[in-house]
């Protein structure tokens, strides 16, 4: 039986979070009404002319620097002519032969290893309009508020190999362009959206085969499980024999299949060329380097951090870079509280926990890092138990209020005093004579019915630690 | 016709400034003016008699107030090419495909002049997106020559320009992407730039070739054209292509330059311009148009640009690509013409396209598809963008090395009948010769009357000077018709 | 390089234009007349000539990122042929 390799290459499809448009300066906000975003520019009125916004190639620099590309120091604007409802001159205005960014790679982790994936190009064009047909009208809509928003197309190398790596590619490209700041993420919206090319090829062999593109990606799953089902797909038709057709396919996720899209009615030919009224873009090393002084740390090197220099598991490291603003906050209640298992496991599962339940970001987490790292410090100096942290992480995250000061307005100050602790267990104990001698008996379970009852009249906050000393003491020793 | 019609733009100036007559009565003038002639010469698609005459109005508050001090162009009548962009008012290419099209904004050389205090009487007459040199290829008619109605007054800014000859209004603005203002000026008898290629915004000039056209003035005198000119030029943010270049006050440049005569001056006289196909008048005059330069003191010189012959083939390589491409927004969903017979997409867009362009836009358009399309790339297009680098570097070499300004006929001939051309489209391309080369090479160029034809048609002399140096071109211009006077004789002898 | 009635039809195709019969005759007849003419180039060495895309040389022109006022929904919908609920319509895009 002949195996086949997977030989997946990814298009994603980036918008840059610019408050204008690429070149005309209607506004960008999503889920304006219809239309409303449009200018002469826009809508490719006679006469109207592109001039470029520059923030759109501080970010493409950016993202450039950021997946270790080259930046071509001159890049150019070419046109891509097709007809369709969407794109309102009949041209795409786009980077065909000279794109900004060229010979990148990211390292993607899949299953504990790392690998290397190129990055043949990152190139600037236009967004299109939207094309919105209604079940039973028979005429399409076209809004053109999206039209002529910034986008950054990144191609990969055809050298991811499975639909695991290609996830994890798209998810760390998400991660960067969400640490850059220059692209929300948002894969509902379709701020990052990506097409996949997929062919087989004999284990062993160099020559590729023939390729299947694979559109409308929104979301990681999808990625995967559309890949996953095209390797099948052309598995079955290359062991029946059958050729694999050159074509665009569609994912449908309710068919959890890919169908081949109508073929477009117009012959494709791009017919290319450079966009006389735009100017090439020169870009100097100043220009690099200042934009490489606004570089944040990035992932993979807040990743490195703080798997080597806090010993933290990568499950934990994973997690914790995952968002910018999560290893940020992170990295703030340490300055606190230096206990680095402990506060990732806090904002791991308390704090991630009640931002899902609540449906917040990390940027909107109403408790601050300096408060989780006084809160854990209370912890750990024995101020308050873990299990009363919990109570008064519930109110820090209500209110916002820090943990002293619920800690002091409340009295949940944990009880240490040896003395106080040793009174109450003599209360206790006198009360339970019959408890005492059940336990002299032997039932040893009947310690925990003492600490029960000492907690019940500390309201909890009885340190543990003592109550189990003094009491094993005191149980032994009458 | 009103004799507020036969003054010069200077001398309307000075009438409003002593309040001889206002701005409403000028405008009031023109209007007429076009009334009367407009069924003849087809010289304008739209007059805009209300918002001239509130414009003059405007106008005359502000000369009453301001005096002296307002813009120079406060309250003169402005005749726009109907490819120049209007806010409010239809603006139409002289294309079936934008016929009822009223533009939002207005264009940035159009908002200059108006902020300027200029009264726009109307929208003038074209060949459909700037595609001709006869101003023949217009859905709304032929325009006419005010010399000869049975003849083209050229183009494709043909209304313009015989506006301008025949007293409708002082002042145009047109637009040259192959010679559309110098050629239509040199059979008109008239003065008309060509600016440097970046000089004037191209916002709101409707692209036909965007490499190539460039918005520019026609008056009757170099002097009128200065003041016109110096109104538009500029920098402009809209336009990436516009140049930061400053902007010389040309009116006072000219006026400095008018009694100095032209001894220093270096005119190149390209031989490969006197080709065959050239008139033997047109010959002629512009043979004895260097004896009017040399007798201003200038010097006459050979020089060589000998990649002219290839100017042409590189220009209709070049220039229908480009309008293939700017040509493609034209598909009757945001604005324009649409047909009533599209059951599908496809239909919408071959059926709207196929019915409103005429042939010569579609022609062009077939022309540029092609040679950009998979396999043809490299060897015209590409190939024309390498010749034009060769086209570009022969000016480069004469005026850094031989002259300091290049004069030629502007064209072969003086005008045709109607109709003469329409037949053979490549026939039609080689009028164009003796403009396209600068196109190529987005130098400035002016076209001035040089003398008549034997049939008394007015013959014209191109100049040209490096980037950016139309005062150049301006003063000598002006010297040489202060030397050798033109008679724009559809003025001089229409009625009273 | 010689030009054939289906060449221009494939052009026309491209070009989004419906042509009569007459028309594809006639502009298969023009192109072959005009690309003949053009063929001239082939002679011209361009060997290491660098293609002009913009005559001046000029490079890196930009625009703040500032968004400003769009058109008014009505100024885009009278342009329109055909505008309804708020948008452009097209015959169904299937």
């Amino acid at each position: 039986m002949i195996q086949y390799e997977a030989v997946i290459g990814l298009e994603v499809h980036a918008q840059l979070s610019t408050g204008s448009k690429i070149f005309a300066n209607s506004g960008t906000e999503a889920g304006r009404e219809p239309n409303t975003l449009c200018d002469p520019v826009t809508l490719g009125l006679p006469g109207a002319l592109p001039v470029l916004n520059k923030r759109v190639v501080d970010f493409a620099i950016k993202l450039g620097l950021a997946t270790n590309c080259s930046i071509t120091r001159e890049n150019e604007f070419a046109r891509k002519h097709y007809f369709y409802p969407d794109l309102p001159k009949g041209y795409q205005i786009s980077q065909y032969d000279k794109p900004i960014c060229q010979h990148g790679h990211l390292l993607v982790r899949v299953g504990g290893e790392e690998r290397r994936v190129g990055i043949t190009r990152i190139h600037l064009e236009e967004d299109a309009g939207k094309n919105v047909h209604g079940e039973h009208e028979t005429t399409s809509f076209i809004d053109l508020n999206r039209a002529g928003v910034p986008l950054v197309e990144i191609v990969s190398e055809p050298e991811i190999r499975s639909p695991e790596e290609a996830g994890a590619y798209m998810r760390q490209m998400r991660q960067i362009v969400r640490y850059l700041d220059i692209c929300d993420g948002n894969m509902e919206e379709g701020s990052l959206r990506c097409d996949a090319n997929i062919s087989l090829r004999k284990v062993g062999t160099e020559k590729l085969g023939t390729k299947v593109e694979i559109k409308n990606l929104n979301s990681f799953r999808f990625v995967e499980r559309a890949i996953r089902y095209e390797i099948t797909r052309q598995t079955t038709v290359l062991e029946q024999g059958d050729e694999i057709v050159q074509e665009t396919r569609l994912w449908d996720e309710q068919k959890a299949s890919t169908r081949s899209m109508r073929s477009k009615e117009y012959a494709e030919d791009y017919r290319y060329f450079p966009d006389p009224d735009l100017l090439p873009i020169v870009v100097d090393n100043d220009w690099i380097e200042r934009i490489r002084a606004t570089l944040p740390e990035l992932p993979e090197q807040v990743y490195l951090r703080f798997k080597k220099g806090h010993q933290l598991d990568d499950y934990y490291c994973e997690l914790l870079t995952e968002e910018k603003h999560t290893a940020r906050y992170y990295d703030k209640a340490l300055e606190v509280h230096h206990n680095q298992t402990a506060l990732a496991n806090w904002i791991t599962t308390e704090l991630f926990g009640r931002l899902n339940k609540e449906n917040l970001g990390m940027e909107e987490c109403p408790v601050s890092p300096e408060n989780l790292g006084t809160l854990v410090k209370l912890i750990d100096e024995d101020v308050i138990s873990g299990k009363i942290a919990k109570t008064v992480f519930d109110e820090m995250f209500s209110t916002g209020a820090s943990p002293n000061s619920i800690v002091e307005a409340t009295g949940l100050q944990q009880i240490s005093n040896r003395d106080e602790i040793g009174g109450i267990i003599d209360e206790v104990l006198t009360q339970h004579p019959e408890q005492i001698a059940e336990f002299r008996d032997g039932k040893t379970k009947m310690l925990g019915f003492f600490v029960g009852q000492i907690m019940k009249r500390t309201a909890g906050k009885a340190n543990p630690k003592v109550v189990n000393e003094l009491l094993m003491a005191k149980l032994k020793g009458d | 016709m009103n004799s507020l019609c036969k003054l010069s733009a200077q001398e309307m100036r000075q009438g409003l400034l002593d309040t001889e007559f206002s701005a409403v009565e000028l405008a009031s003038a023109h209007l007429d003016s076009i009334k009367e002639s407009n069924e003849t010469l087809n010289s304008f698609i739209t007059i805009t008699e209300d918002k001239a005459l509130a414009a003059a109005k405007a106008a005359d508050t502000r000369l009453s107030s301001e005096k002296e001090n307002s813009p120079l162009l406060c309250g003169l009548p402005l005749a726009l090419k109907d490819m120049l962009v209007t806010k409010d008012v239809e603006t139409t290419c002289g294309s079936k495909i934008l016929k009822g099209f009223v533009p939002p904004y207005t264009g940035t050389a159009v908002a200059r002049a108006e902020k300027q205090g200029m009264v726009v009487v109307g929208k003038t007459n074209m060949d459909e997106f700037g595609m001709g040199s006869s101003s023949e290829n217009s859905a709304f008619g032929p325009v006419r020559n005010p010399w000869d109605t049975e003849r083209i007054p050229g183009g494709s800014s043909g209304g313009s320009a015989a506006a301008v000859a025949s007293g409708q209004a002082p002042l145009a603005l047109g637009t040259d992407t192959g010679g559309s203002i110098r050629q239509p000026a040199a059979m008109t008898g008239i003065v008309g730039l060509k600016p440097t290629y970046g000089r004037v915004s191209r916002y709101g000039a409707v692209a036909y070739a965007s490499s190539c056209d460039q918005v520019g003035p026609f008056a009757r005198n170099i002097p009128d054209l200065a003041m016109l000119f110096a109104a538009i030029a500029g920098k402009d943010p809209q336009d990436a292509t516009s140049v930061a270049e400053d902007v010389p006050d040309y009116l006072a440049e000219v006026a400095e330059k008018a009694t100095s005569g032209l001894a220093g001056l270096k005119v190149g006289v390209p031989q490969e311009y006197l080709v065959d196909g050239l008139q033997p008048d047109v010959k002629s005059a512009f043979e004895s148009s260097l004896g009017v330069f040399e007798k201003l003191g200038a010097e006459i010189v050979d020089v060589s640009l000998p990649h002219t012959e290839h100017a042409l083939a590189t220009y209709y390589i070049i220039v229908p690509a480009e309008a293939s491409s700017n040509l493609a927004r034209y598909d009757g969903v945001r604005y324009g013409h649409r047909t009533a017979k599209a059951d599908t997409l496809q239909e919408l867009y071959a059926k709207t396209r196929g019915e409103a362009f005429g042939k010569e836009v579609k022609r062009r358009i077939m022309m540029g598809s092609y040679v950009l399309s998979a396999g043809y790339y490299d060897a015209y297009y590409l190939k024309a963008q390498q010749v034009r680098t060769l086209v570009a570097n022969d000016f480069l070499a004469a005026f850094t090395n031989h002259c300091d300004v290049i004069a030629t006929p502007v064209s072969p001939c003086t005008a045709f009948k109607l109709g003469e051309k329409t037949s053979s489209p490549l026939e039609m391309y080689l009028a164009d010769a003796l403009t396209v080369p600068v196109s190529l090479a987005g130098l400035p160029a002016l076209s001035i009357p040089c003398g008549l034809d034997t049939q008394n048609l007015p013959i014209g002399l191109q100049l040209i000077a490096p980037a950016f140096e139309e005062s150049k071109l301006l003063s000598t211009g002006n010297a040489f018709l202060t030397e050798q006077p033109f008679e724009l004789k559809p003025l001089t002898s229409g009625g009273q | 390089m010689s030009l054939d009635q289906k060449d221009v039809l494939h052009v026309a195709k491209l070009s989004a234009l419906e042509l009569s019969e007459q028309e594809a005759e006639e502009f298969t007849k023009d192109l072959q007349d005009i690309l003949g003419y053009v063929e001239r180039l082939e002679s011209v060495d361009v060997h290491g000539v660098v293609p002009t895309s913009h005559v001046h040389g000029i490079v890196n022109d930009f625009r703040d990122d500032i968004a400003k006022n769009s058109l008014k929904l009505e100024e885009v919908a009278e342009m329109a042929p055909e505008f309804k609920g708020g948008g452009f319509r097209v015959p169904k895009v299937l």
